[in-house]
């Protein structure tokens, strides 16, 4: 994967997100309660804590898949009257892919479905080459192995560029080498004055990351509560 | 016999095997359909439409030869574990089908103007129907399993389970008081159709039979490369690097 | 249709096709419950002609159902759902999308076969225009009625039955009206176009009303 060029995400710029209070709930328990974080432009956040400390849980509650129950998420800037989920890119532990069809028809079919007319969009076959996986366009996917599928999974956040970006431990699977290229891949979009909110125990290589530590007891104790 | 089990042996021999038997194929229809349209005499009492049965019965018998093949074949797979057998056992399903579709077809066209409908239920055509339905539920199957080892068991044991409806096809027509006629060929005492019918009906069967197998063995030719394609594109891929196939492939 | 749809559409052909038999499997069903059907009321080709249009009804009906259950499950399953549900297309739309590819893929092949099927059940020429017209003008509305039920039970890992059982009480006015327009046409004393005319309203509210309560289903797999 050659260096990334910074790019922008969309011109008319989110500055900021910052959350206030967040409460999820999920089987009528609290699984997530009272998240507070503030994020400027080319900041990152890394979830941490333990299994079942409700790293997923807050990161798909952030993607709109489930309700807050409390608090609320405050967006500085961007697109007029777009959710945050509408400008993120959600990667969790299901890579949205077919088997049956190949890399490249996978990553066709998600530029046009997330249609995104940003100038900084890389087209199908130059998000490949970014993952490394140029030469396996024409393979379908069920011939790839676990690592080569995440890498096709994340070369869809290049075909639509957006400026927040979900990530629920997206270097599963990955090699040294190409989480190397990954950890490259974020930091030019935080450059470029993206947001990364990651879900991870494996280190990213995130310099300067914020970070959030989800605590599975107390979020317990307190959550009879409801 | 056995050298030619062997995938890279058995290809060679199909392609010396293969024009000949497209083109004895193509010379026996050629003269069988001369013979059926401008020879064969019509019907005192069925006319023309007698001209049906000269695609009709060759069809049926395909349709349950193609069976026997496919059981031999699926026998291979559960005995031997032959790749070989797998193949054959795939290449035959759709051929059957076919077959069996032209017989079930042909017969409803021949059906409307003798019994005046397309179509009755009686043992004869129903236990046909029944095949043409096992060849789609295997041809499903075939489709459904990726694995091809794994689909060719699942594939030979439902084969062997559905040959108990051969036995009723042919003897349907004895066994039960039915509209289709019975056996006038192959029967005890000798055939008991004239002569002047009887040849254009066995060089049409001939050229269906010539026919089945070269398509039989293109058939598993293709399944053959397939897989070696598909197993090329795996290695291929696990080493990120499609000349890799070509490596692997020398 | 705008490109993401159109995208989307595209995708589901491909995979159809590559896969192999989705469709056609649904016609084999279709075909072994007419077939059946005869074995056990008997050949008689007169009976067979005059409840024809029911048994190809009865047959239709559980087909397009029974292949319906994995609508959403495959999408579910690889996370496509997700990003569906996060993308700026509305997900009724991305539904009836769905729903518009699985019926060119399914119901079209059943409904092509069925004027074939009903030769062997001894029936008229009418008779088979009168089905195949039904069955083009209800299938919409008996597809989009199961994508609720696949909605419902997308994240259920014994759904298929259970789908069955939500939705079939909810076709009995399609399969009402489908078998009245389907006898009138050979017939009897109502005209054609009264029951086939209702039969289209069926499928039309489906078309506008099902989308919302199928995504509404999908959305709320989880909360």
């Amino acid at each position: 994967m050659p260096p990334v060029e910074a790019r922008s995400p969309n011109t008319q710029a989110l500055q900021g997100i910052s959350a206030k209070g967040l409460r999820v709930d999920r089987g009528g328990r609290a699984i997530v309660r009272g998240v507070d974080f503030d994020l400027r432009a080319g900041e990152a956040l890394l979830v941490l804590g333990r299994n079942g400390a409700g790293k997923s849980t807050l990161l798909r509650a952030l993607a709109g898949f489930l309700p807050l129950r409390e608090g609320e998420v405050q967006l500085d800037g961007g697109a007029e009257e777009t959710s945050l989920a509408e400008q993120a890119h959600y990667v969790g532990h299901a890579d949205g892919l077919k088997a049956a069809l190949t890399a490249l028809e996978n990553l066709q079919f998600w530029a046009r479905m997330l249609k995104c007319a940003s100038a900084t969009a890389l087209s199908p076959e130059g998000a490949l080459e970014q993952v490394g996986l140029a030469r396996l366009g024409d393979f379908p996917v069920g011939y790839l192995s676990a690592g080569q599928k995440r890498r096709v999974a994340l070369a869809r956040l290049f075909v639509a560029p957006r400026p927040i970006w979900l990530l629920d431990e997206p270097a599963t699977a990955l090699d040294v080498g190409s989480q190397q290229k990954f950890a490259e891949a974020m930091a030019a979009h935080r450059a470029g004055g993206g947001f990364i909110l990651a879900a991870t125990h494996a280190p990213l290589g995130l310099v300067g990351a914020k970070e959030l530590r989800l605590d599975a007891r107390r979020a317990r104790d307190v959550g009879g509560a409801a | 016999m056995l050298k030619y089990a062997n995938p890279t042996n058995f290809l060679a021999l199909a392609a010396r095997l293969i024009p000949w038997l497209a083109g004895a194929a193509a010379l026996a229809l050629a003269v069988g359909l001369y013979l059926t349209f401008f020879v064969a005499p019509d019907d005192y009492q069925q006319g023309a439409s007698v001209k049906i049965m000269y695609l009709h019965v060759p069809a049926a018998w395909l349709g349950m030869m193609c069976y026997m093949v496919m059981t031999s074949a699926a026998l291979g797979t559960l005995v031997w574990r032959h790749p070989l057998a797998d193949a054959a056992q795939k290449a035959a399903a759709p051929l059957g089908a076919a077959f069996t579709l032209v017989c079930l077809v042909t017969g409803s066209m021949w059906g409307k103007p003798m019994w005046g409908t397309w179509w009755v239920w009686d043992a004869r055509l129903t236990s046909v129907l029944v095949l043409f339905l096992i060849y789609l539920g295997l041809i499903g199957l075939w489709q459904t399993i990726e694995e091809p080892a794994q689909a060719a068991r699942a594939a030979a044991i439902l084969t062997l389970v559905g040959v108990v409806n051969i036995p009723i096809i042919k003897f349907s027509v004895d066994w039960w008081n039915t509209l289709h006629q019975s056996a006038s060929v192959f029967r005890l005492g000798g055939p008991t159709i004239a002569p002047s019918m009887l040849w254009p009906l066995l060089i049409m069967a001939l050229g269906f039979t010539l026919l089945f197998f070269a398509l039989h063995l293109m058939a598993i030719r293709n399944e053959i490369l397939s897989r070696r394609l598909r197993r090329l594109s795996i290695t291929a891929a696990a080493a990120e690097d499609p000349e890799v196939a070509g490596e692997a492939a020398l | 249709m705008s490109s993401p749809l159109l995208a989307l559409f595209g995708r589901e052909l491909r995979i159809a096709r590559s896969v192999g038999g989705g469709g056609a499997m649904g016609v084999v069903f279709f075909l072994i419950l007419v077939s059946l059907t005869p074995f056990a009321i008997g050949p008689d080709l007169n009976l067979l002609s005059r409840i024809g249009p029911a048994i190809l009804w009865i047959a239709a009906l559980l087909s397009t159902l029974l292949g319906l259950d994995r609508l959403f499950q495959a999408d579910a399953d690889d996370g496509s759902l997700d990003l569906f549900v996060m993308s700026s297309t509305p997900l009724e739309l991305v539904v009836l999308t769905k729903c518009a590819a699985h019926w060119t893929l399914t119901a079209l092949p059943l409904i092509a076969a069925a004027p074939l099927l009903g030769l062997t059940l001894g029936m008229e020429p009418a008779a088979l225009a009168g089905v195949a017209a039904s069955l083009l003008a209800g299938t919409p509305a008996l597809t989009l009625l199961g994508a609720i039920g696949a909605g419902l039970t997308a994240g259920l890992r014994r759904g298929g039955l259970l789908m069955a059982v939500l939705i079939l009480p909810l076709t009995t006015p399609v399969l009402i009206f489908g078998v009245a327009s389907a006898s009138a046409a050979s017939g009897g004393t109502v005209p054609f176009h009264t029951p086939f005319l209702i039969l289209c309203g069926l499928s039309l509210m489906a078309v506008a009303g099902a989308p919302f309560a199928a995504a509404a289903a999908l959305r709320a797999r989880e909360a």
